[in-house]
């Protein structure tokens, strides 16, 4: 049995740039698109403490989708689009209609709330099975293998997305740098958090839908998560945290392709692993924070007097 | 609300296309496919139900500790990082085998709540993002081996595809005799380390004063956990079974107080959504159950939300709209006595347009609160509906809450020392809410006194009893006589 097969380094390396660029290259270039797309929205999501609320989102769009295209009949993004917003908007109020006019928690109201939405949706799916152009496998790890035979359009779409999106954060950089860290201030300045926060919840449910069909409804949530925690380990400002959460895009979906290359499996999940494993390079070899840095930092402290101890653990606890 | 009508509206659906998509699944097979669930023939029926009650039982038990502890999250994190350990267990000997699974599921699990710690601890990333980020990270990585399984020329009838979704009807005797060891298993730890769980879930600080080792049973809970995740992996699926810990357990959390009823509630609700799950799901060939168990136990929610007879969405609306009702009307009898004070209790009862110009209401408003009135029995309506008596109830009704009204006022202004110009509007809302022993210990302070701050006398209690002013006609007959 032959689990994993044998590292032929040309046909790892050097073949998908070479005779297979046509279709690893149109594989590359969706997923750097999409990571680029919900790594930028996903900076904000863990600057809000909100990185939970796009798992919700991710999960519960799948209905919007699966009526959407019950409806339409048709695979049009429009109808996609309304769908997938219209389910992160019901999703974000039910959220809310939950926790606030009863006792549970936010937490667990989340939970309640996308695990029913994506019930519905997988219900739906499995009973339209022949109408709805998704299946239980795409939900759960996208189609991006098959983008190359796809054609332009879903890449174009994507672009768009990618492209909307570093637009809205650039034309409204204050606006949400403001809220996100001082929603006091940000008030004080007139800018209406209300506002920022349901245009934010509405960007991230088009980027999560566009993102849906390439690398599903779970594996989203790492490309929300996964640029901007390792960016946040190594920079603390905003603007190079969001840089590096592109390189961290780029890095992530070329290494995933050489693993599912290699290892001929799920592409979106190579990508995804790979991503990880960057955010584990990041939380050991940080020059700030990483694990090395605060082992060595605790050791030259140890060595000295009682005083130092006592603030390093602080600095570390 | 809205959750309970999509639910409502699904299951309509779900009859309406049985019905329409002839040869693939018709109307008669439902039917013949319910009663072969509901007469327990078939061997796989049982082993489903039982399974399924089974794994609704250890998850809404456990659901329960996560969910006072605000840490429902952690269950979704923990179902989904499983995934690695059932595919790495699936790969130690390429069958099925339950144990297997168990071992590298639990493993995973554990090893994916001890990495969301880690990140807590020595990073700047919060809780959510570090559980977002091994939620989706452990995923990939079981999906990758997934993939990597279905390719292999014995995965792809493995059946680990079932892990994803769930299939209760894949369940076989040696899974079930699992989840009931398991089960037993949980119950017996709940029972025996009840206090300890109970505190450390609630007062972490007390308990680690009290000398539990709270981290110990933090992680000794974190197991149980993975254990009841991964035997409910089968049939609920890796994506749902955190809804099963949650969902049940936030229902019943909604209707009591109390942990150990609590725990009773989640259990029995755990139970009926898993068994109404895998009847759903057994009604067509190809119907996952997980996505059925997980709207069960939404329904059950939403049921609770709505109705639960404390915290429920429609009691508390009702209660208000009812309290809010009964404010109404004591005023509307509050202001008919001061119709009747103001004419020194002269005249023949209290006609709308003179109730109209006191409260500044017209007669239409006048009118509907009349008829309100005397729906309670508060007054009797004569003259067309024009004019209104004070029935006996009426006017005691009536003149307690002028004798709240200006007692309270009499107390704001002689113990308080308050203006008498401010008082009035405090006296408004109290009247509605003082207690009988209130009433009493305020007689007591302010005894003698027989006017309020205006100077307007205060209905003593035997103006209460016998009535001073205008009541019923006639009033000879009924003793309620003019002062």
């Amino acid at each position: 049995m032959n689990l994993i097969p044998p590292f032929e380094f040309h046909r790892v390396i050097v073949q998908p740039w070479t005779e297979n660029l046509g279709s690893y290259g149109w594989i590359v270039l969706m997923g750097f698109l999409v990571a680029t797309a919900c790594g930028l929205v996903g900076n904000y999501l863990i600057l809000r403490r909100m990185a939970l609320v796009g798992d919700a989102i991710s999960h519960s769009v799948l209905p919007g989708l699966a009526i959407g295209f019950l409806v339409a009949n048709t695979r049009s993004s429009w109808v996609m689009f309304v769908g997938a917003l219209a389910a992160g908007i019901v999703t974000t109020l039910l959220i809310e209609l939950i926790h606030k006019k009863s006792r549970v928690k936010q937490d667990a109201a989340i939970g309640i709330t996308f695990s029913s939405l994506f019930a519905i949706g997988v219900i739906l799916i499995s009973l339209f099975a022949s109408k709805v152009d998704l299946d239980q496998d795409c939900v759960l790890y996208g189609e991006i293998g098959t983008i190359p035979l796809m054609g332009p359009t879903p890449i174009v779409r994507m672009a768009c997305v990618t492209a909307l999106t570093i637009i809205l954060i650039v034309l409204f950089y204050k606006e949400l740098l403001v809220s996100s860290f001082d929603a006091g201030l940000a008030y004080s300045l007139g800018i209406n958090a209300t506002v920022v926060h349901y245009s934010l919840m509405c960007l991230l449910s088009v980027v999560v839908v566009s993102a849906f069909e390439s690398v599903g409804a779970i594996l989203v949530i790492a490309m929300l998560i996964l640029p901007g925690a390792t960016s946040s380990l190594l920079s603390e400002r905003l603007p190079r945290i969001l840089m590096l959460s592109v390189l961290h895009a780029a890095l992530s979906s070329m290494l995933g392709m050489h693993l599912a290359v290699w290892l001929d499996c799920s592409i979106a999940g190579a990508m995804v692993v790979m991503g990880a494993v960057l955010f584990g390079l990041a939380w050991i070899f940080s020059p700030q924070q990483g694990l090395l840095r605060r082992a060595f930092r605790w050791r030259t402290n140890h060595c000295q007097t009682a005083p130092d101890v006592v603030s390093s653990q602080q600095e570390i606890g | 609300m809205r959750r309970h009508f999509i639910c409502l509206i699904l299951l309509l659906t779900v009859g309406n296309v049985s019905g329409a998509r002839i040869g693939d699944l018709g109307e008669t097979d439902i039917v013949a496919q319910a009663v072969r669930f509901f007469t327990f023939q078939d061997p796989a029926v049982r082993y489903a139900l039982i399974g399924s009650m089974l794994l609704g039982i250890s998850c809404g038990l456990l659901g329960s500790f996560i969910v006072v502890r605000k840490m429902a999250l952690v269950g979704d994190a923990l179902s989904h990082a499983v995934l690695p350990g059932v595919a790495l267990g699936f790969l130690w000997n390429m069958t099925k085998d339950p144990v297997a699974i168990l071992v590298g599921a639990t493993l995973a699990g554990l090893l994916g709540a001890a990495v969301v710690t880690l990140i807590k601890q020595t990073t700047r990333l919060k809780e959510d993002a570090a559980l977002g980020l091994v939620l989706a990270s452990f995923f990939a990585v079981g999906i990758c081996l997934v993939t990597i399984i279905q390719r292999l020329p014995t995965g792809n009838k493995s059946g680990i595809d079932k892990f994803l979704f769930g299939q209760a009807a894949a369940l076989g005797a040696d899974d079930v005799r699992l989840m009931a060891i398991v089960t037993a298993g949980a119950i017996a730890a709940i029972w025996i380390f009840y206090k300890e769980f109970l505190m450390t879930s609630f007062d972490a600080a007390f308990a680690r004063v009290a000398g539990f080792p709270a981290q110990l049973i933090h992680y000794a809970l974190m197991l149980l956990l993975a254990f009841a995740v991964v035997i409910a992996l089968q049939a609920v699926g890796v994506v749902l079974v955190s809804a099963m810990l949650i969902t049940p357990a936030a229902a019943a959390y909604l209707l009591t107080d109390r942990m150990s009823r609590m725990l009773w509630l989640a259990a029995l609700f755990g139970m009926i959504a898993g068994a109404a799950g895998a009847f759903f799901s057994f009604l067509g060939p190809k119907l996952p159950t997980g996505p059925f168990m997980v709207l069960s136990a939404t329904s059950v929610f939403a049921l609770a939300f709505l109705f639960g007879p404390r915290h429920g969405v429609v009691v508390r609306w009702w209660r208000q709209h009812s309290r809010a009702r009964r404010i109404q009307r004591e005023n509307t009898l509050k202001s008919i006595y001061h119709v009747l004070e103001a004419r020194d209790f002269q005249g023949e009862g209290v006609s709308l347009r003179e109730l109209g110009e006191r409260r500044r209401e017209t007669i239409e408003e006048v009118k509907r609160q009349s008829l309100d009135l005397r729906g309670h029995g508060l007054v009797s309506l004569h003259e067309e509906g024009n004019v209104m008596f004070l029935t006996p109830t009426g006017w005691q009704l009536a003149c307690s809450i002028v004798r709240n009204h200006r007692l309270w006022e009499l107390y704001l202004t002689n113990a308080a020392q308050i203006a008498a110009d401010h008082v009035h509007e405090d006296a408004e809302k109290i009247e509605h809410v003082l207690g009988e022993e209130t009433v009493r210990q305020l007689e007591k302070r302010l005894a003698g006194i027989t006017k309020d701050p205006h100077g307007k006398p205060i209905p003593t209690l035997a103006d209460i009893r016998q009535g001073v002013g205008y009541t019923e006609r006639p009033a000879e007959t009924t003793g309620y006589g003019k002062r």
